[in-house]
């Protein structure tokens, strides 16, 4: 009984008493677990972006990250000017998109998903296998400060703690933010936008009003290459920029499930959820299962909307006559 | 028979009649070497495998091969994986395999029971097992020139001269894999003997880029010292989150996988003050690694994406790595008297090696390393480890050697040998020398 009790102050009064008792430290983790779940929003949004134009699930969107950042990386080393070399890779991620209409969409047209999927599983090794060839396996550093990302931190002093702001979290929740808006507009704005979503609802329809649905994917899977692009910049700044990054994307997958896979709104709110619910998780609650619930956590959650609403919270329901 | 035939009988008796290896023309010595130049883990696995065929070419070029036999290397490509490790070990054992050096605990684990049944010995240089340092119960598998145990004993000792350990606490955090969680028991142990209070932070392999709740937990704790057995990208996010929570650097030590170049690199200056172990050394300023450098790189023969990575921490320690296996090639050709030795000879080269300071000397590494002396019984040679820095723009050697606390690990590491071969009945018949 006394185990009990014990187990029970454990898990739900010892945590919330640590969060009250270091106040800085609680905005401190809410603050990274914002910054994380606008990263993993990001991309998740390549995937939604792809998903809903051509409900493909797009398996390559973590490799692309990696692509993204090692081009923009290696041109530099080779004595690109920085802003130079950031042009020039949102162009070679254009290639990559007119490349993969061409080569692979254009052929697998009414094809179904899983025919779909699979072609993006190689298209993931062929990227791979390219990315290497090119550019070698071994790590490379994040051209940061050189693309005008400050690296320093500014300091909060609050209730007698501190809570730091690292100056490249906060450049990139700006950039997310600015991204998310602009894609908002263009979707509903723009009549490429208000295409796309014609042909997000039904391809068929889209086909006989005269949308062109070659140019509606290459435009698409470009707007995701600079979705990756802007995530590797910030993900490699954390980190480096190797292939290792393409591990991240999988994290993306349980942000899809919160948020729906057609929804732009659903990957913003998704990650944030995920974000700072894993961060809380970790720091409060982490210690009782011995640390590394990060690792899992974001997936029991997907699972849990998985049993109680599979379309996400943002996502459309599909209902099936048969 | 013409003078140039007898001239070369008169040779080849005369090195028979010395105890010298006679080389056959089509004499040679298959030197497997699974890689791992792509995946996650590329940025160890790259640089380790070019010092690792260098100093081999480099042997061929100069030397013409080991006891007048060319060393083949041939690479198998395992990308950190446990099973590709495995089914690359099936592919070339066959081809006469002298000896396996995996770089990946993981495959180390896999192919440590096929050993004895295949009669290849394994080098697993600085990696697990560590109970495979007990020669009496793992005769096929060698941990040259020190164990993780050890080398987590030689950190302690480190931070013990560095302002006392008792009553302190240290943060551990670990990548949660094999690799990461092996020395766990010896930490366990040795904060109860020395006094110290243990905080864990595991990383599993998708957080590696990750890991700013583990972190923030740091700053919740407050630990003394930090100690990291990290590996690939890992290591490079963690020394920018501790800088990040500002972590003093200068207590925050990595084992001697988490201290390379290219970890660090991606860090820079925010890195100032990281420590990390190390037992090879760093640089270019060793009459071997300049032999490397004329034979093999300035010829092109060589795979470094650049000359300046020649001497960066991992490039040399895959030299290294090379380096006992040749030392091991060279036992074992004086034991047999012939160049093309077995496997089964191999294993004798590595158990009866003696790389004293004179013999790094001779072979161009004064000062590289500890000396290594293997016997029957110790197949991990009580190597010592010393203490480097990163000064923002490369590693310093901040320490001399830290002998290991071989006394207490030793009857620790005899434990755990007898637990591992407990269930193997095969084993128990098992003897070295």
């Amino acid at each position: 009984m006394e185990a009990l009790s014990i187990g029970l102050d454990a898990f739900f009064l010892a945590p919330f008493r640590d969060m009250f008792s270091l106040p800085d430290l609680l905005i401190q983790v809410i603050w990274e677990g914002f910054v994380s779940g606008v990263l993993y929003a990001l991309i998740a949004l390549g995937f939604v972006l792809i998903y809903k134009a051509s409900s493909v699930f797009n398996f390559a969107q973590g490799i692309m990250v990696v692509f993204a950042a090692l081009v923009l990386v290696s041109l530099y080393n080779y004595g690109v000017p920085a802003w130079l070399a950031l042009i020039l890779t949102i162009g070679v991620m254009g290639l990559l998109a007119l490349s993969i209409e061409r080569v692979i969409l254009r052929k697998l047209v009414n094809q179904h998903e899983a025919i779909l999927l699979m072609a993006t599983i190689g298209l993931t090794l062929i990227i791979k296998g390219a990315g290497q060839l090119f550019f070698g396996g071994e790590p490379k550093s994040m051209i940061t400060e050189e693309l005008g990302l400050s690296t320093g931190s500014s300091d909060w002093e609050v209730f007698d703690g501190i809570v730091i702001f690292q100056h490249i979290d906060i450049a990139a929740a700006v950039i997310a933010i600015i991204m998310v808006a602009a894609l908002a507009l263009f979707f509903s704005k723009t009549r490429i936008g208000r295409a796309l979503r014609a042909v997000a609802d039904d391809h068929q329809a889209a086909l006989s009003v005269g949308i062109s649905l070659n140019q509606i994917w290459a435009i698409v899977w470009f707007a995701s290459g600079i979705v990756a692009l802007v995530t590797g910049i910030m993900w490699g700044a954390r980190s480096d920029v190797s292939f290792a990054l393409e591990i991240i994307a999988l994290k993306a997958l349980a942000v899809l499930i919160l948020g729906g896979f057609t929804s732009v709104p659903g990957a913003i709110v998704g990650g944030l959820i995920v974000g700072i619910g894993e961060k809380l998780f970790e720091v409060y609650w982490g210690p009782i299962f011995g640390g590394g619930v990060e690792a899992w956590f974001a997936y029991v959650l997907a699972l849990i909307f998985l049993l109680f609403r599979p379309q996400g919270m943002f996502g459309e329901r599909h209902i099936e006559r048969v | 028979m013409n003078i140039k035939k007898l001239g070369c009988s008169a040779i080849a008796f005369a090195a028979m009649a010395v105890g010298m290896p006679v080389a056959q023309a089509e004499d040679t010595l298959f030197m497997p070497s699974l890689t791992y130049r792509t995946g996650p883990f590329a940025g160890g696995g790259i640089p380790f495998a070019d010092g690792y065929a260098d100093y081999f070419n480099m042997l061929n070029e100069r030397d013409g091969g080991i006891g007048g036999a060319k060393v083949v290397v041939e690479e198998c490509e395992t990308a950190y994986n446990t099973q590709k490790g495995v089914e690359c070990y099936e592919a070339t054992k066959g081809k006469g395999a002298l000896a396996y050096s995996p770089l990946s605990t993981g495959i180390s684990l896999a192919i440590i029971p096929k050993a004895p049944v295949d009669e290849i010995p394994v080098f697993s240089m600085g990696y697990g097992l560590s109970a495979a340092a007990i020669g009496e119960k793992f005769p096929w598998t060698f941990v040259y020139p020190t164990t993780y145990w050890n080398q987590l004993s030689s950190i302690l000792k480190y931070i013990d001269s560095n302002g006392g350990i008792e009553g302190k606490k240290i943060g551990f955090i670990y990548l949660d894999v094999g690799y990461g969680k092996e020395p766990l028991p010896l930490l366990d142990s040795l904060s109860g003997t020395m006094g110290f209070e243990v905080a864990k932070y595991p990383i599993g392999v998708k957080e590696m880029q990750n890991q700013s709740a583990q972190w923030l937990n740091v700053r919740k704790d407050r630990p003394d010292w930090m100690i990291m057995w990290g590996w690939g990208a890992m290591n490079p996010t963690a020394v920018k989150e501790a800088a990040k929570i500002r972590f003093p650097l200068d207590r925050f030590i990595g084992n001697w996988w988490a201290g390379s170049h290219n970890d660090l690199r991606a860090v820079g200056q925010a890195g100032k003050g990281y420590l990390a172990a190390n037992f090879s050394g760093i640089g270019t300023d060793f009459p071997a690694l300049q032999d490397v450098i004329t034979h093999v790189v300035d010829k092109g023969n060589s795979k470094v994406a650049s000359k300046d990575d020649v001497g960066n921490v991992l490039y040399n320690r895959g030299l290294f790595n090379a380096v006992v296996l040749a030392e091991a090639v060279r036992v074992a050709q004086a034991k047999t008297g012939t160049a093309a030795i077995t496997s089964a000879d191999m294993r004798y080269g590595l158990e009866n090696i003696n790389l004293d300071e004179a013999r790094l000397k001779e072979l161009g590494l004064e000062g590289f390393t500890g000396p290594i002396k293997g016997s029957c019984s110790d197949h991990e040679g009580a190597g010592a480890v010393f203490m480097q820095q990163w000064n923002g723009e490369d590693w310093e050697k901040v320490t001399d050697l830290i002998e290991p606390m071989n006394d207490t690990v030793r009857p620790l590491l005899e434990e755990a040998a007898e637990k591992y071969i407990s269930d193997k009945p095969e084993w128990q018949s098992q003897t070295c020398g």
